[in-house]
């Protein structure tokens, strides 16, 4: 009876797996091997096996492209956990009973309902170093006396899209934040002040703990959605990546390969190279954040091979017998 | 704990108070200020916006900024497309990852672990690093140019079904599933009356997210859609870059921002005491 209810498993399970392998799986498979040929999106495809990884590392676009993406993303995460973090701390203090949590969790949560399409095009007109509102507010109040080129000097105009990035992402990691962290009984908070611990003890012991899995699911996918950082510096600067190339992070490097040089061969090797990197990253990051449940796992199973050892010395001796 | 005299104390309390209250006041501000500008630009004309910069008060162009907006784009038909889009692919990745991970859940079926394995190691894979080997399969699909090429892959929202396996590993008893089965109960009934009531603070939770993630999706939208009455509204807004109006009718401009992001807004300002709710209280059932 249990055997046939189980089996209805299969049943909930394949309306996923269907979509799944025509539709995700095959998809990444067919970009693999696309990675392997000399093909323009339409006619011939040739096989020419690693030639175009090979290309990878002589093109002197791609380490540019990387620094881009990862000045770009890091300055932007650093802030956004900063940000969440602060909020959090400041929600969830036993001292100091903040009110408006409801409140401040909508409004900063705002930013991240927009399409990064409208958010690029609106802090394109924002930030017009001649027309937009921010130099004109601090021209008036005589902070500047020669417009910023927010958008138009390399290292500017990095910063501004981390901070736009930021803008837009950080109300997202404090509603994670702060429900896992209300999912600890307010109880434990006050029995750990009662008991004496600092502010830092708490955030330390208490709250860093309790919401490390949502922490690492944060950071997991602003990683994977930084490495692939797209639609705002693709439209800020239509498509091109100036001022001087500055914007030009992998993903915008990758379409432009594909529709508008037509290499469709090289940009799905190159999309393929940059997801060996974004797994590396994650694998790096969950090991060294899950250390210590790798230790207990690997001591596991030292454990085990050592009792099926003894078991098998056991048997053996009672075969001899 | 070391007491210390309560007027000090008091003292300390307003000053901290004050000091986070401020600062909360101030990301309040850098948060909505852009809103707030483009809501009302959205209602001045372009002249007074380019010569008088920033004000706080609605102007009386809103009528006069519509028509001219609707003369350059079809905003109309991108808001509902996406709208179309957003909605079908939020349904289908609630349903069907909550039936998966359901399904992962409660049955102990043979290559069980392979196969939320595969789904694991995929997980890792960005669906748009794998875009161009999409198209060229949705291409030989014929599906090219349809809103069904971005709306059938929602049935397999992997980051979906692994956050819901983990919701009901905490929130969804098995005695529970086990007492209804006594009562002679089938399992998509089951399923379907008992295990997604259940599961709903979970699935709610992840629909907010995946509709935004529709919502807002440009990248994919603009490579796999080419003809103009399938655009969605990111690309409608997009394309307002290269109108003339673009500098010339900046009032037209913001309506056409100010019409991508209010209903949004308001939606989710009315359904977010329900959906706060909703995440509270699946924080706490786990």
């Amino acid at each position: 009876m249990k055997k046939i209810k189980d089996k209805i498993g299969y049943l909930f399970i394949s309306p996923f797996f269907l979509v799944f392998f025509l539709f995700n799986a095959y998809p990444i498979l067919f970009t693999m091997y696309l990675s392997l040929t000399r093909y323009r999106g339409f006619g011939e495809k040739q096989f020419i096996g690693l030639d175009n990884f090979r290309l990878i590392f002589s093109d002197p676009n791609v380490p540019v492209a990387f620094r881009n993406t990862m000045v770009i993303w890091g300055v932007n995460i650093f802030f956004q956990i900063f940000l969440a973090l602060l909020l959090v701390m400041i929600f969830s203090d036993v001292k100091y009973k903040v009110r408006g949590l409801g409140f401040f969790r909508v409004i900063f949560y705002l930013p991240n309902l927009i399409a990064a399409a409208t958010v690029a095009l609106i802090f394109m007109k924002l930030l017009d170093s001649d027309y937009g509102v921010v130099n004109q507010v601090l021209f008036n109040i005589g902070w500047i006396d020669k417009p910023i080129g927010w958008l138009t000097k390399p290292i500017m105009a990095q910063m501004t899209v981390s901070g736009i990035q930021t803008w837009m992402w950080f109300g997202n990691s404090f509603i994670l934040f702060m429900a896992s962290v209300q999912a600890v009984s307010k109880e434990t908070f006050e029995a750990a002040r009662i008991d004496g611990a600092g502010r830092l003890q708490i955030l330390l012991n208490i709250t860093i703990p309790s919401i490390k899995p949502i922490l690492m699911y944060v950071m997991i996918t602003g990683l994977i959605g930084g490495l692939q950082l797209f639609d705002i510096p693709f439209l800020i600067t239509d498509g091109r990546g100036f001022p001087e190339g500055s914007l030009n992070t992998m993903m915008i490097y990758i379409y432009n390969m594909a529709f508008v040089h037509n290499n469709y061969g090289y940009a799905s090797a190159l999309s393929f190279a940059l997801f060996l990197l974004i797994m590396s990253f994650t694998v790096v990051f969950t090991m060294i954040t899950n250390r210590s449940e790798i230790k207990e796992f690997l001591c596991h199973r030292k454990q085990k091979k050592a009792r099926l050892n003894v078991m098998k010395l056991k048997k053996g001796s009672a075969e001899n017998d | 704990m070391i007491k210390k005299k309560p007027s000090q104390n008091k003292k300390k309390k307003i000053l901290v108070y004050s000091m986070i209250y401020i600062l909360l006041a101030f990301l309040m501000v850098i948060t909505i200020i852009p809103f707030w500008i483009v809501i009302i630009n959205a209602t001045r004309d372009g002249m007074s916006i380019s010569t008088q910069g920033i004000t706080l008060i609605p102007g009386t162009s809103l009528r006069e900024n519509y028509r001219i907006l609707v003369d350059n784009v079809d905003i109309v038909r991108g808001f509902l497309n996406s709208l179309k889009i957003a909605t079908s692919v939020t349904i289908l990745s609630g349903y069907f990852s909550a039936l998966t991970a359901y399904g992962f859940h409660m049955y102990q079926f043979k290559g069980k672990n392979f196969l939320y394995g595969i789904i694991l190691v995929f997980m890792m894979v960005p669906s748009q690093l794998a875009f161009l080997g999409y198209v060229q399969w949705i291409t030989r699909l014929g599906l090219m140019d349809t809103h069904a090429a971005l709306i059938i892959p929602s049935i397999a929202s992997i980051g979906t079904v692994f956050f819901l396996r983990a919701y009901i590993s905490a929130s969804l008893s098995k005695e529970i599933i086990e007492s209804a089965r006594m009562d002679g109960a089938s399992e998509l009934y089951i399923f379907h009356r008992i295990a997604l009531p259940l599961m709903a603070p979970g699935v709610a939770t992840m629909s907010i997210f995946t509709f935004i993630g529709s919502w807002n999706n440009y990248l994919s939208a603009r490579i796999i859609l080419t003809s103009k009455e399938n655009e969605t509204l990111p690309m409608v807004i997009a394309s307002l870059k290269a109108l003339r109006i673009w500098y010339q009718n900046q009032g037209a401009i913001y309506l056409g921002f100010a019409i991508s992001i209010v209903p949004i807004i308001v939606v989710f300002i009315f359904a977010s005491k329900y959906l706060i709710e909703n995440i509270s209280a699946g924080a706490v059932k786990g």
